[in-house]
């Protein structure tokens, strides 16, 4: 037996509105901030997945993405440091196709039913860039999902499943490229999208002895929304009732991510019994029938793709977007954007940097970050435990904001933030409005992107105002 | 334990003008410096048996050979001393610990920086190891670190940001005075309150006018014993305490119960020092006190912690004009870090010329009415781990 037991998602907080793109375009695309990329949105979905999980039961990660800020160097092993796994677990990124995430699921389900891992978590994130004026730029959104994958508490059975593969030329990006490249959008659509997943279903549907009305849900994630009326029809069914809402207008086409997005977003509205289709195309499809156990109703408290989607910042601001995308750039910054470049240094602090440990005292049983040999209270040596800090929530004691940082960030804002249950941290602020910010305000932990020189990204976390408030059971205060 | 009270003198003090000083390298201005103060205790570069030189400056790796080749010193001992912006009072401590240990006779100590050959506005970052945290990680950049006490200021005494932002404002306003009555100073313009409080804001609520120069300078001092200060001079003047605390972050940002409203090591510099001195009500003993305002909200916060105004009082006093010049106690009287300027290794010993001044009745305008006590206090580094020297002084006996 392999299913899903858990789902997360990610979307970032910031929404360009298309109207900036080009006057009268409807709608919103969700886009990174300056200092997030594919890595920290996976993180943030690979968090939310694991809400209420025993991180050191997961025995694997498998990410997929297009957009990894590395072309040799494991980025799995990135979001598994983040978020606290073990070490001891099998890391695999998935790349070079839309359909990488289907394929970590397929590897993630094949791998627990041979029992190589009992859970295994999938990530798929993305933020392709399609060049200013296409059709890429308005209709590609960034944003990650995340699922887990094991051989209990199953919430979504994959009973049966289907690929094909396909060599066709319709979209690529070669070494070097910033931006989408396609061949004539007739050939890529037709030939390529609709022929091959509908050819991908007709096969499903000959398998499992079933017809297209028997799917509470069928999940499409197509190129953009103008094709979704012509797959419809060769399928042979209504893409107003039947067919997962594909987001367009208010979060655009995720690459990797976007049809385990939309899973996510199915399955956020599915009941026990549901049947479900869920496609995804690269270079082929993979088509997957899902039925749905009451087991959904245990993991409903994430954020998800309705929490990420419901809190938002409009950027109506074309330039702002050209800025956080690094397609405006400024010369040299006047004060160093924060952190240095240190292979040595990071690997050495690396409890501290991925996870966000801070330690506890044995003694005093005071808790403080950075880790520090000798208790900073009670002065006691080496006597300590280590505490996860990254998923506390906290407050702001003091702030300030520096206008003298970078351009692309000014004002910097640093919060000296106290987390529930003990420790302090000086932190930098990301998602947040200057206006906003006031002593006391309550902050969450956001994993991002500090600096890049040379080719070496420094990751860390940030505070950010509550963003989960509005979808954690209880609330905060 | 005999401590230093009485046992060394300052019988001669140079100091170059402070601020952009794009024709002067720093060798330049110890050349400057050292020969001002030479000639101001009336002796030759011969007499002087070891030195110290306190520069921090970009540049890790520079030795006492720095103010060597500047002054062509006969092959003496030198020493070249850092500790973060409190360097130049560090450099003052060790000739001074030297001639009351009986090693020498006399000695010099010269602080000295050139700020302004980076291209950058503020300072840029030092080498080595940052203050706080890992490599990886931002540090937080000087405005920041004390802008965070400033919210924090605001917050517990229940000042609205424009009443915390006016307390501040007088500071700039105060010590923009001193300085226009100052012809060293960096800056030599006064300000008004609407100036410091509109200006454009550089970590908030800090603006412009709440930050100082960033400046090039150096100031040197002669220190050698009473016996032998009587023969050179009859204006002389003598080290009353020393005292420097290197803060072990235990009461700072690591600190989940410390207040960001004090400074544990300036306040236990200044109980080492009031001790060494015999001072016990330093808002009545001391007359002059050059403070490290290289924030204004550092300022409020050091004369609390230096008992010159009580814990939450310090708008109360300033509004009262009791730190102007003529006021209970005047600080900063020659314009402080905010206008003399902040060449790093300079500026303890540049503090340290302002009390020399004053108690020997050469301040000019600024003159004081017969003081007897002077402080200089320096301080560097990240709030609760960082280093705060201090020096006290007195008129001779």
């Amino acid at each position: 037996m392999a299913g899903i037991t858990s789902y997360g998602a990610y979307v970032p907080l910031w929404r360009l509105s298309r109207d900036a793109i080009m006057k009268g375009l409807r709608g919103e695309k969700a886009i990174r901030y300056f200092d997030e990329d594919s890595t920290t949105m996976a993180v943030a979905a690979a968090l939310d997945c694991l809400k209420g999980q025993d991180r050191d039961a997961i025995d694997g990660l498998f990410y997929a993405t297009t957009t990894a800020p590395y072309k040799e160097k494991q980025i799995a092993t990135t979001i598994a440091a983040a978020a606290d796994l073990r070490q001891d677990i099998i890391t695999a990124d998935f790349s070079n196709s839309l359909r990488a995430g289907t394929a970590a699921l397929r590897a993630a389900l094949d791998a627990v039913k041979a029992g190589s891992a009992k859970q295994v978590l999938v990530v798929a994130s993305d933020c392709r860039m399609g060049a200013p004026g296409t059709d890429f730029e308005q209709n590609g959104g960034d944003g990650a999902a995340a699922v887990l994958v094991g051989d209990s508490a199953i919430a979504v059975n994959v009973e049966e499943s289907h690929a094909i593969s396909r060599e066709l030329h319709d979209i690529w990006r070669s070494e070097g490229d910033t931006y989408i490249r396609a061949w004539e959008d007739r050939f890529a659509y037709t030939t390529g999208y609709r022929d091959t997943v509908a050819e991908a279903v007709t096969s499903l549907l000959q398998k499992t002895n079933l017809t297209p009305g028997d799917f509470a849900k069928i999940i499409l994630a197509p190129p953009n929304p103008k094709i979704m009326g012509d797959l419809s029809k060769k399928l042979g069914i209504d893409p107003k009732i039947q067919v997962q809402d594909t987001l367009f207008d208010v979060m655009g086409n995720t690459g990797t991510a976007f049809p385990l997005m939309l899973l996510v977003a199915t399955l956020e509205e599915a009941k026990a019994g549901d049947r479900l289709l869920l496609t995804s195309y690269g270079n082929g499809a993979d088509v997957f029938m899902l039925t749905v156990t009451d087991q959904i109703d245990k993991i409903r408290d994430r954020a998800g793709i309705k929490g990420n989607l419901e809190k938002k910042r409009i950027v109506d601001d074309y330039r702002t977007y050209l800025q956080w995308r690094e397609l405006l750039v400024f010369e040299a910054q006047p004060t160093p954007p924060g952190g240095h470049i240190s292979a040595t240094a990071l690997w050495r602090d690396r409890s501290q940097i991925f996870p966000l440990h801070g330690l506890k005292c044995k003694s005093c049983n005071s808790v403080h970050f950075p880790p520090q040999r000798v208790c900073p209270k009670c002065r006691s040596k080496d006597q300590f435990d280590e505490v996860r800090l990254s998923d506390k929530k906290g407050k702001i004691f003091t702030f300030t904001a520096d206008y003298i940082c970078s351009r692309k960030e000014a004002p910097r804002v640093t919060a000296v933030i106290d987390f529930e249950g003990g420790g302090r941290m000086v932190t930098i602020m990301t998602d947040r409005v200057l206006d906003e910010i006031a002593v006391e305000m309550p902050v969450e932990m956001s994993f991002r992107k500090l600096v890049t020189q040379d080719g070496f990204h420094n990751y860390f976390w940030k505070s950010m105002p509550l963003r989960s408030q509005s979808y954690t059971k209880g609330g905060d205060k | 334990m005999p401590g230093i009270k009485d046992r060394v003198a300052v019988v001669g003090m140079g100091c170059t003008k402070f601020g952009e000083l794009w024709d002067k390298s720093d060798q330049d201005l110890m050349v400057e410096s050292c020969h001002e103060a030479l000639a101001d205790a009336g002796i030759d570069l011969k007499e002087i048996q070891a030195a110290w030189l306190g520069i921090q400056g970009a540049e890790t790796g520079c030795s006492g050979c720095r103010l060597a080749r500047a002054l062509k010193t006969d092959y003496i001992p030198i020493t070249r001393v850092e500790n973060y912006c409190a360097t130049g009072i560090e450099a003052f401590r060790g000739g001074a610990y030297a001639v009351a240990a009986g090693i020498y006779d006399i000695v010099l100590a010269c602080g000295a920086e050139k700020l302004k050959d980076t291209g950058a506005t503020g300072l840029t970052q030092m080498g080595g190891e940052p203050q706080f945290g890992s490599w990886v990680w931002a540090p937080v950049v000087a405005p920041a670190r004390f802008a965070l006490a400033a919210t924090r200021y605001f917050h517990v005494y229940g000042l609205t940001p424009e009443e915390g932002k006016r307390m501040l404002a007088m500071i700039a306003v105060k010590n923009h005075h001193n300085g226009s009555l100052n012809p060293r100073a960096h800056f030599q313009r006064e300000i008004t309150i609407e100036q410091a409080m509109n200006a454009p804001m550089i970590a908030w609520p800090l603006g412009l006018y709440d930050c100082c120069g960033v400046s090039d300078g150096s100031a040197a001092a002669i220190i050698t014993r009473p016996d032998i200060a009587r023969r050179i001079k009859d204006d002389y003047i003598v080290v009353k305490a020393l005292g420097i605390s290197a803060g072990a972050g235990t009461q700072g940002v690591m600190a989940d119960d410390y207040d960001f409203i004090h400074i544990d090591e300036i306040v236990k510099s200044g109980r080492m020092a009031y001790e060494e001195a015999g001072i016990t009500d330093p808002r009545k003993e001391v007359d002059i006190a050059e403070v490290h305002d290289c924030f204004t909200i550092t300022e409020v916060l050091i004369s609390e912690d230096l008992g010159f105004t009580p814990r939450g009082k310090y708008k109360e006093d300033i509004e009262a004009g009791t730190f102007n010049l003529g006021g209970e106690v005047a600080i900063n009287a020659d314009g402080g870090l905010k206008c003399f300027g902040h060449p790093i290794g300079a500026s303890g010993l540049r503090m340290l010329f302002e009390s020399y001044l004053q108690l020997r009745g050469q301040a000019g305008p600024r003159q004081l009415k017969n003081p007897r006590i002077g402080v200089a206090q320096n301080y560097g580094g990240q709030p609760g781990g960082g280093i705060s020297g201090m020096a006290i002084v007195g008129a001779r006996d």
